[in-house]
C-alpha cells in the first residue's frame, strides 16, 4: 500500500535509533504480557517506561529541532501510519485488541482477583503501585500509567512540533499537568489518605464520570463524612456552575483541549492522526444524530441510576423518587424554554429536532416513573442497565473505538460521535458562549489546510472562504486550523456575543456597495 | 431558459456560477479541461509536500454541483464562434450559449530560452505540472538537483515543495534581492536570508542563458548567463510569472491584448461575452492596481460582481482596498493598502520599517510624507486584521493614529508575544531623529 507513495520521507539514522530504543521498551512490556517473570520488576518496569519515553524524546528532537520553526506536516499523507496505510491498520488492530482485553478479559493481562497475586503485565506494575498507594496494581493502574506516559512523552513531541506557537504549548502543558496530577497521582494519594473513598478524578465530571452518582459511589462518599460530602458537592458545582461559566467565557475548549484526559491523549499521542477525520457533510449529519442520541441516553440513564436507589417515602429522606423526577423534568423544561426563548430564531429548523429530543427525554422519564420498581427500570434489571451504560461510555466508545481506531477514524472520533460531555458543552458553546473562530475578512485562499487538520471533522474552509466565523458546537478549540493556515485567516477568540455569527455572500475587499446590497438583505 | 456558459472552473468561474445560482434559475454550464471538479490552485504545493491529498484541495464535495444544478463538462475549448454563439470543443463536440464568460486563468511564462520545452522542464500552474513534477522529482535520488528560474511567489513555493523532499534546489533570481520589485528592501532581505537558512542555493542577479539537453531530450543542466557556469540538474522549474491563457481566443472576434480586454463591467467588445479572473485585462488600470491582476481574490471578486450583471443588475467591477497575502517558507506575509518597493514608489511615499531581532518578523508602514496619510502596511511573521485596516483606509487615518492603535489590528493566536509597544517606540525614536 505504501509502496506506490513517494519514499522521500525516510527517517534519519538518529530517528531509527530512537525507534529501536522505544521498541525495546515496548518489547519488555510484551515479554511481561506473555508471562515472562522478571526478577527485579521495579528495574524492568523503569527500563521499559524509561526506554519508551527516551525513544520518543530523541525521535521528536531529531524530527523537529533540526529544522527551522514552522508547520511540520511534510509527508503526513505519504507515511503509512498516518494515512491509513498498512502500519496504520496494524497499530489500529493492536490498540483495539489491547482495549478489548483490558476491559473484558483483564485476566489475560495477569490480573489476580480476590487476593491472588498478579502475574504477567500487571505484576510488572506492582512496584509502582505499591510505591504510590501501597496496594497491588490493577489493570486500570497499568492502563493509567501507560496513558499518562503517552500523554507526557507525546506531549513533549507536540510541544516541539509547535515550538513557534505558544497557544499550543501552554495548552499541551495544561493537559499534561491535569493528566499527571488530577487523573493519575491525586486519586492514588486520596486512596492513601482515605481508602474507603471511591476513585475520584477531580477534573472528570458528569456525564463522563457517570459512576459518581451510582449507589455504591454516593454511599461511598457519604459514609466518608465531610470529605465525601465535599466531593459530591464539588461534583455538582462543577456541572451546574463552574462548567457553564467557563464555557460561556472560553468555549468548550477549556475542558476538551485543556483539561480532559481523552482530549489530552487525542491531542498528544493522537496528533499524527488528526487529518483522518471525515469532513464530509454525511459524516456531520451522522455526528449530530449520534451525539444527541448519546446525550438523551446519558440524561435518562443517570436519572434512572439515581432513581433506583431513592425511596418512596419522604419521611426517610426529602429526596424521593417523585420529587427527583419532578426536579429533573423541571430543570430540563427550564433549559428548553430558555433556549427557545433566547435562541429560537437563530436555530431555525433545528428547533424541531431540539423539541423532539426534549419530548423523548420527558416521555422516557415519565414512563420510567410509571413502570419502575426498586429492582427494575424499563423492565430491565437496574444493575444490568447501569452496566450497559458503563460499558458504553467507558469501554466501547472511549476506549475501543475512541482510541483503538485512532489510525482509522482520526484521533477524536469518541469526542465527536460519542461523548455526552462534548454534547452538553457543545450545545452551550453553540448558543451561549463568547468563543468563536474569527475569519480574517477576505484573506482565505480555500487551500483546505484548516479542514484537513481539523480533528473534529469540521469543514473549516467552508466558513472561512465565505468570510464567516466558525461557530460550531463540536469545535474543541485545539487551534490547529489557525496554526496551519498559511494566510493567517483564523483566530480563536473570546469576544462579545454580538456579530459572532456573521454569514456573508460577498467578502470584504470587494465593492462596498455590492457588499451592502448582498449581505444586508 | 437562458444558458450561461463559463469556460474555466477556477475560483473566478466557480464563484460566478455559485452566485448566478443564488440569484437566478438560469442554466449554467462550466466547461474546463484541467480537472473534473474545482480545486484550489493555491493548494497544489501541499499535495506534493504530503500535507494533503488532491481531493482535500476541492472546496466543494462532488454532490454539490448537481444539487446546485451547475453542469460540468470536462473538455478543452478550441474555438469560439461569436456569430453563431457556439464553442468548438477539442473532443469534436460543440456547445451553444446565450451568454459566455471566459475565465481561463493563466499559463506560465516562457521567454524563449533555448531548451525550454525539454523533458523535465516545467511550470507550476496546472494540475498536470504537479503530475509532471511527481514523475521527474519524486525524491532526491531521481532528482539530484532542481533549478528554479524566476523569483516570485510561485518560485518560492516550488522551492519549498522540493525542499520538503530533500531535493537540493538552486534558485535563480533576476533581481538583486528576492521579489524586490514588489517588496521594500528590508523585507526582501529578510526573505533572502530565510531562503538561505533553508539550505536553498539562492542566486541573486542571475539569469538563465540556456537549458542543456542530454541525448534523450531530457534536461541535463542549465547555463547561467552572467558567469557561464553550468549547473547539472534533473528538473528545471520555470516560474518567471504568468500570463493570460487565451491563445485559443486570438482567432475569434473578441478583442485581446495581453489578456481578454474588458471594460469596468467586465464586458468584452462582443455583446454577451465577458471575461473575469486572471485572463481579464482592464482597458485602464483601476487605481494602483495592474490591468491584469493574477491573484485569487480578484478572480473571486470579479465572479461576485459579474453575477449581478448577468442576473440583471448591471454593476461595475469596483474593488475595495487592496489586500494580499503569501507565505515565504515559514514566514507569513500580509499586505493591506499600498506599500511599494523603492523601485516603484512615488516621491511622497515614505516608509517606516521595524524588524524583530530574530529576523523572521517585520512590518513596513507606508504613509504620505506631506499629509501623513496612512497608505498601507506590509507585515511579515505577524498576522493582522483585514477588517481593521480596511476600516482605517476608508477613514483615511493618519500614520500616528495607525501606529498608536496597532494593537487593535493584531490577529496573532492567543498567548503570542506582542510587539506593538516596541514598534511604537521605534517609530517615535525615528521620528525624532528625522
Ligand atoms: C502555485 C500557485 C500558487 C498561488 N498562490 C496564490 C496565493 O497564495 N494567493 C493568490 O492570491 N493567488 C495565488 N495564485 C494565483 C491564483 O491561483 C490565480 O489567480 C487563480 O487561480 C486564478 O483563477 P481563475 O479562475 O482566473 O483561473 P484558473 O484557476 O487558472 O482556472 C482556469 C481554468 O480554465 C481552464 N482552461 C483554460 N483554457 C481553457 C480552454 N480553452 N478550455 C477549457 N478550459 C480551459 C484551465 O485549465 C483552468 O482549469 C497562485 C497560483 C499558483 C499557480
Ligand atoms: S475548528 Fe479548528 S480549533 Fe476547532 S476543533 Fe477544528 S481544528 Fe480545532
Ligand atoms: S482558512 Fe486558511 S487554511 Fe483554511 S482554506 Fe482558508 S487559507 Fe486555507
Amino acid at each position: 500500500m505504501s509502496l506506490a507513495k513517494p519514499d522521500a520521507v525516510d527517517i534519519s539514522n538518529k530517528q531509527k535509533v530512537a525507534l529501536a530504543i522505544g521498541i525495546i521498551g515496548l518489547f519488555i512490556l510484551t515479554l511481561a504480557l506473555f508471562n515472562t517473570n522478571f526478577p527485579n520488576k521495579g528495574v524492568f518496569l523503569t527500563c521499559a517506561l524509561g526506554l519508551i519515553s527516551v525513544g520518543t524524546i530523541i525521535y521528536s528532537r531529531d524530527a523537529y529541532l533540526t529544522k527551522l520553526e514552522g508547520i511540520k506536516n511534510d509527508g503526513v499523507w505519504f507515511k503509512s501510519i498516518s494515512s491509513r496505510g498498512v502500519w496504520g491498520w496494524v497499530v489500529g488492530v493492536i490498540l483495539t485488541a489491547f482495549y478489548i482485553v483490558l476491559y473484558f478479559y483483564p485476566k489475560y493481562l495477569g490480573l489476580g482477583v480476590d487476593g491472588v497475586v498478579n502475574t504477567g503485565l500487571i505484576s510488572l506494575f506492582d512496584p509502582l503501585s505499591q510505591l504510590l498507594s501501597g496496594r497491588q496494581a490493577s489493570q486500570w493502574f497499568v492502563y493509567g500509567t501507560l496513558y499518562t506516559i503517552a500523554i507526557l512523552a507525546f506531549g513533549y513531541k507536540f510541544i516541539l512540533k509547535y515550538r513557534h506557537n505558544r497557544y499550543q504549548q501552554i495548552r499541551t502543558i495544561s493537559v499534561m499537568f491535569f493528566q499527571l496530577g488530577f487523573a493519575f497521582l491525586i486519586p492514588e494519594f486520596m486512596y492513601v489518605m482515605n481508602n474507603d473513598l471511591p476513585y475520584y478524578d477531580l477534573k472528570s465530571m458528569w456525564p463522563l464520570n457517570y459512576y459518581i452518582f451510582d449507589e455504591w459511589s454516593v454511599n461511598g462518599f457519604l459514609s466518608n463524612g465531610n470529605i465525601g460530602l465535599a466531593l459530591i458537592l464539588f461534583g455538582l458545582i462543577t456541572i451546574f456552575v463552574i462548567s457553564p461559566i467557563l464555557t460561556y467565557k472560553f468555549g468548550k475548549r477549556w475542558y476538551c483541549s485543556w483539561v480532559c484526559g481523552c482530549g489530552g491523549l487525542a491531542e498528544t499521542a493522537g496528533d499524527s492522526f488528526r487529518q483522518l477525520s471525515s469532513k464530509k457533510m454525511s459524516a456531520w449529519k451522522l455526528e449530530r444524530w449520534l451525539i444527541h442520541t448519546v446525550l438523551v441516553f446519558s440524561v435518562v440513564m443517570t436519572t434512572a441510576m439515581v432513581y433506583t436507589y431513592l425511596g418512596y417515602d419522604s419521611n426517610d429522606f426529602w429526596l424521593t423518587r417523585g420529587v427527583f423526577i419532578a426536579l429533573v423534568i423541571g430543570f430540563l423544561t427550564l433549559v428548553f424554554a430558555g433556549v427557545l426563548f433566547f435562541k429560537g430564531k437563530e436555530l431555525g429548523k433545528d428547533v424541531k429536532y431540539g423539541a423532539i429530543g426534549f419530548f423523548v427525554v420527558i416521555a422516557l422519564l415519565v414512563i420510567m416513573h410509571l413502570t419502575g420498581t426498586t429492582k427494575h427500570v424499563f423492565y430491565i434489571k437496574a444493575g444490568a442497565l447501569r452496566s450497559i451504560y458503563g460499558i458504553y461510555i467507558g469501554s466501547i466508545f472511549s476506549g475501543v473505538i475512541g482510541t483503538g481506531f485512532y489510525p482509522i477514524l482520526g484521533n477524536r472520533s469518541w469526542c465527536r460521535f460519542g461523548c455526552p460531555m462534548a454534547a452538553i458543552l457543545g450545545f452551550q458553546q453553540r448558543l451561549f458562549s463568547k468563543f468563536r473562530i474569527t475569519t480574517n475578512g477576505g484573506q482565505c485562499i480555500s487551500c483546505g489546510n484548516c479542514s484537513n487538520s481539523c480533528e473534529m471533522g469540521i469543514d473549516v474552509r467552508h466558513y472561512a472562504q465565505k468570510g464567516e466565523n466558525i461557530v460550531r458546537s463540536s469545535c474543541v478549540g485545539c487551534g490547529i486550523c489557525a496554526a496551519v493556515c498559511p494566510r493567517g485567516v483564523l483566530k480563536l477568540e473570546n469576544d462579545s456575543m454580538k456579530g459572532r455569527i456573521n454569514p456573508t455572500e460577498v467578502l470584504l475587499g470587494n465593492d462596498v456597495d455590492l457588499m451592502d446590497l448582498v449581505n444586508q438583505k | 431558459m437562458e444558458h450561461i456558459v463559463i469556460i474555466g472552473n477556477g475560483i473566478s468561474g466557480v464563484t460566478l456560477a455559485r452566485h448566478i445560482r443564488k440569484l437566478s434559475d438560469k442554466k449554467i454550464t462550466i466547461v474546463s479541461g484541467e480537472a473534473d471538479y474545482f480545486f484550489s490552485r493555491t493548494a497544489l504545493m501541499y499535495i506534493y509536500m504530503g500535507h494533503m491529498k488532491f481531493e482535500h484541495t476541492q472546496p466543494y464535495e462532488n454532490w454539490f454541483w448537481k444539487k446546485n444544478r451547475i453542469e460540468l463538462r470536462k473538455a478543452f475549448v478550441k474555438q469560439i464562434d461569436t456569430n453563431s454563439k457556439t464553442l468548438l470543443l477539442a473532443d469534436g463536440g460543440n456547445l451553444s450559449y446565450d451568454k459566455l464568460v471566459i475565465a481561463t486563468g493563466s499559463k506560465p511564462n516562457k521567454f524563449g530560452w533555448p531548451g525550454q520545452d525539454l523533458e523535465g522542464v516545467m511550470g507550476m500552474y496546472h494540475k498536470q505540472d504537479l503530475e509532471n513534477l511527481e514523475i521527474y522529482a519524486p525524491n532526491n535520488k531521481a532528482c539530484k538537483r532542481a533549478v528554479i528560474v524566476g523569483g516570485g511567489l510561485i518560485g518560492i513555493e516550488l522551492a519549498e515543495m522540493l525542499n520538503s523532499r530533500n531535493v537540493p534546489v538552486t534558485f535563480l533570481v533576476r533581481e538583486s534581492s528576492f521579489w524586490n520589485g514588489v517588496l521594500p528592501e528590508g523585507e526582501s532581505q529578510i526573505i533572502n536570508r530565510h531562503i538561505k537558512n533553508h539550505h536553498i542555493d539562492l542566486r541573486l542577479s542571475t539569469n538563465l542563458k540556456e537549458i542543456v539537453s542530454d541525448e534523450n531530450g531530457k534536461v541535463k543542466s542549465i547555463i547561467i548567463e552572467e558567469t557561464g557556469e553550468e549547473i547539472p540538474c534533473d528538473v528545471v522549474g520555470l516560474t518567471a510569472g504568468v500570463s493570460p491563457n487565451i491563445d485559443f481566443i486570438k482567432s475569434s472576434t473578441i478583442e485581446t491584448g495581453r489578456g481578454v480586454k474588458v471594460n469596468r463591467y467586465l464586458e468584452t467588445n462582443i455583446p454577451d461575452v465577458y471575461a473575469i479572473g486572471d485572463c481579464a485585462e482592464q482597458h485602464e488600470a483601476i487605481g494602483n492596481r495592474r490591468p491584469i491582476e493574477a491573484v485569487w481574490y480578484t478572480g473571486r471578486m470579479m465572479g461576485e460582481t459579474l453575477a449581478q450583471t448577468i442576473c440583471g443588475n448591471r454593476i461595475q467591477y469596483k474593488p475595495g482596498h487592496w489586500f494580499n497575502s503569501a507565505k515565504f517558507l515559514d514566514i507569513e506575509y500580509q499586505t493591506y493598502g499600498w506599500v511599494f518597493s523603492e523601485k516603484s514608489k512615488q516621491d511622497y511615499e515614505q516608509h517606516f520599517h521595524w524588524k524583530h531581532h530574530d529576523d523572521t518578523k517585520c512590518i513596513t508602514v507606508a504613509y504620505n510624507k506631506d499629509t501623513n496619510d496612512f497608505l498601507g502596511i506590509n507585515t511579515f511573521g505577524i498576522r493582522m486584521r483585514h477588517e481593521i485596516f480596511d476600516k482605517w483606509l476608508t477613514e483615511k487615518r493618519d500614520i500616528d493614529y495607525v501606529m498608536n492603535h496597532l494593537v487593535e489590528a493584531n490577529f496573532d493566536p492567543e498567548f503570542y508575544s506582542h510587539y506593538e509597544a516596541e514598534i511604537l517606540s521605534t517609530f517615535n525614536n525615528q521620528l525624532q531623529t528625522i
